[in-house]
């Protein structure tokens, strides 16, 4: 006979906590998820904290403003390193997100999904799988190696739009792509050209969800040290110019950290804690602009 | 009321001729034969299915964004055929404008979504003006004229067709299409959008498809019917049945399927 939770008897049956099988195995299982969560979280932690007990102490203002010292000496700081790694990723910035969200529009707004438009979404997404290092001996071995720039904040540059690109184009294709077709159709029904539509309405509204890619983009390509060492090279001076070699923080904490002299490992450990605050700093913006968003 | 069929004086705005239209192969509509009167509302009335939505996308081929659409015929728009391959649908739609199913106004403020249209055929007058006139025609003006810089998204879903019931008309168009606008709306929003739509016949045409009958026999001045039958194919093609004054369709019509349909004995 079926079982009928509605019978006179059910009806009577206590409601107060059981502790059986299935209690135990539910616990159990919570259990787990919770130490895996917690786990996860350990290195995510360790290493803020350790960063930023080696590194705190050499925060001052020397840091922002001076220049490393010559190995053996005390003081000094790693402005050129900071300022070259905003130069640098500014470069790849600068040239990475109009060429990535105008390829995004094509993909999203022109191509009607035909076959061009297929392969490169899949060029894209194998893209984004290459290894960083890879993208640095692309720029190397087309900038440096022919000699056309030389080792430069320029190749550097190109070498993290290489990586940008192909997160900003997918983030910003699924953003136009999330617009609803609703909308295009209204602009068309009023007599939009298909550009006024897209420039108008589909652009702005999907502009939130790219800048957050965008700021996802920045945040992978300022921590990148691989295609930097022989794109960017290093320097321990000023940046003279976009076609010299310039000094990042992740160069210079590679550097630094591995030689034997105390006062450039400190400044390693302090270039690793700025560049996690950089790296937090726009991941946080990305968050808060997503808060906005449109659909 | 004048019946509008007797009444020769009407001037005709669209006269559909033979249209039959195609996705890829397959046949949706068949043999539509039909004219639509100036400054008046013509109701499409008929079952899911039957292809009164697609015949109304065709007036401001906002089906040619569909890419297997095709459509063989004729439809006349003043003397002009809108399907020769001359005419350029972005012109079209600029006359002739569309409210949809669902409300949906862009992600902008409310002026900037009436302004869209006025700004897209580079109004050159007073664009506040125009927003304002807009927004009294589409009766909406006295709910939002102290919030013109909010989004159109903060609106219920009855002011947000409304608003795009100004939208349209701030492009000035000659024409207003609107497909089922009140599917989504509740009824005092319905009755609100169609005492607007009295209101607006006396300066535009309107084609209306709706689902709802006693909307049609509120609103429509004619009324034409679909249907759908079956093909030896096995597939659903729609046809025109009855094309007449509305009062005729609901009050005595010449065909017992029209009859069946108007009293709710199926679809």
């Amino acid at each position: 006979m079926i079982r009928d939770n509605t019978s006179e008897q059910n009806l009577g049956q206590s409601l107060k906590k059981k502790s059986n099988f299935r209690t135990w195995f539910d616990r159990f299982w919570t259990g787990v998820a919770s130490f895996c969560m917690i786990f996860t979280l350990i290195p995510l932690f360790a290493v803020l904290i350790f960063v930023s007990i080696k590194g705190l102490s050499r925060i001052n203002l020397d840091i922002f403003t001076r220049l490393p010292p010559p190995p053996g000496l005390p003081g000094g700081g790693i402005a050129n390193a900071i300022l070259g790694t905003l130069i640098t990723v500014g470069i790849a910035t600068a040239i990475a997100v109009p060429i990535g969200v105008l390829a995004a529009v094509y993909l999203s707004e022109f191509s009607g999904g035909n076959q061009v438009a297929q392969a490169i979404r899949f060029a894209t997404n194998v893209l984004s799988g290459v290894p960083s290092i890879i993208a640095g001996i692309f720029a190397y071995g087309l900038l440096v190696a022919t000699k056309i720039v030389g080792f430069s904040a320029i190749a550097g540059g190109i070498a993290l739009a290489v990586l940008m690109l192909p997160t900003i184009i997918r983030t910003s294709d699924e953003a136009l792509q999330i617009v609803p077709q609703d909308v295009r159709w209204a602009a068309m029904g009023i007599g939009a050209y298909n550009y006024q539509s897209v420039l108008k309405i589909v652009l702005p509204a999907a502009i939130p969800s790219i800048l957050t890619g965008v700021t996802l983009a920045i945040a992978r390509a300022a921590g990148e040290t691989a295609p930097l060492i022989f794109t960017a090279l290093f320097s321990n001076f000023w940046p003279k110019g976009l076609t010299e070699p310039i000094a990042t923080l992740s160069v210079l904490v590679y550097n630094f950290a591995t030689v034997p002299f105390a006062n450039q490992q400190e400044l390693a450990w302090a270039g690793s804690l700025i560049l996690v605050v950089l790296v937090l700093i726009t991941s946080v913006t990305a968050r808060w602009v997503t808060r906005k968003q449109v659909y | 009321m004048t019946n509008s069929l007797v009444d020769s004086s009407i001037a005709t705005v669209f006269e559909l001729e033979n249209v039959n239209i195609f996705y890829g192969n397959y046949r949706a509509v068949r043999d539509i034969n039909l004219t639509i009167p100036k400054n008046q509302i013509t109701a499409f009335i008929g079952p899911s299915g039957c292809g009164k939505s697609t015949i109304l996308r065709c007036f401001n081929r906002l089906n040619d964004l569909i890419e297997i659409f095709s459509l063989k015929g004729k439809i006349g728009y003043h003397g002009q055929n809108l399907y020769s391959p001359d005419i350029d649908p972005i012109e079209v739609r600029k006359r002739i404008g569309m409210v949809f199913q669902r409300p949906n106004p862009f992600p902008k403020s409310i002026y900037d979504n009436v302004a869209y249209g006025a700004r897209v055929n580079k109004y050159t007058g007073d664009l506040d003006e125009l927003v304002e006139t807009s927004l009294r025609r589409a009766v909406l003006w006295d709910e939002v004229k102290d919030k013109l810089k909010e989004s159109g998204f903060s609106l219920s879903g009855g002011q947000q067709q409304r608003l795009c019931i100004a939208r349209t008309i701030a492009a000035q168009p000659e024409v207003v299409l609107m497909d089922e606008p009140c599917s989504a709306l509740d009824p005092i929003s319905t009755l609100k959008v169609e005492e607007l739509m009295h209101e607006l016949k006396q300066k535009y045409t309107i084609v209306i498809v709706t689902h709802n009958m006693q909307q049609a026999t509120r609103v429509a001045d004619k009324t034409a019917f679909f249907n759908a039958e079956a093909t030896d194919k096995g597939s659903k093609v729609g046809y025109l049945v009855e094309y007449d004054a509305t009062s005729v369709i609901f009050g005595d019509p010449k065909e017992q399927i029209t009859k069946d349909y108007v009293s709710g004995r199926f679809g």
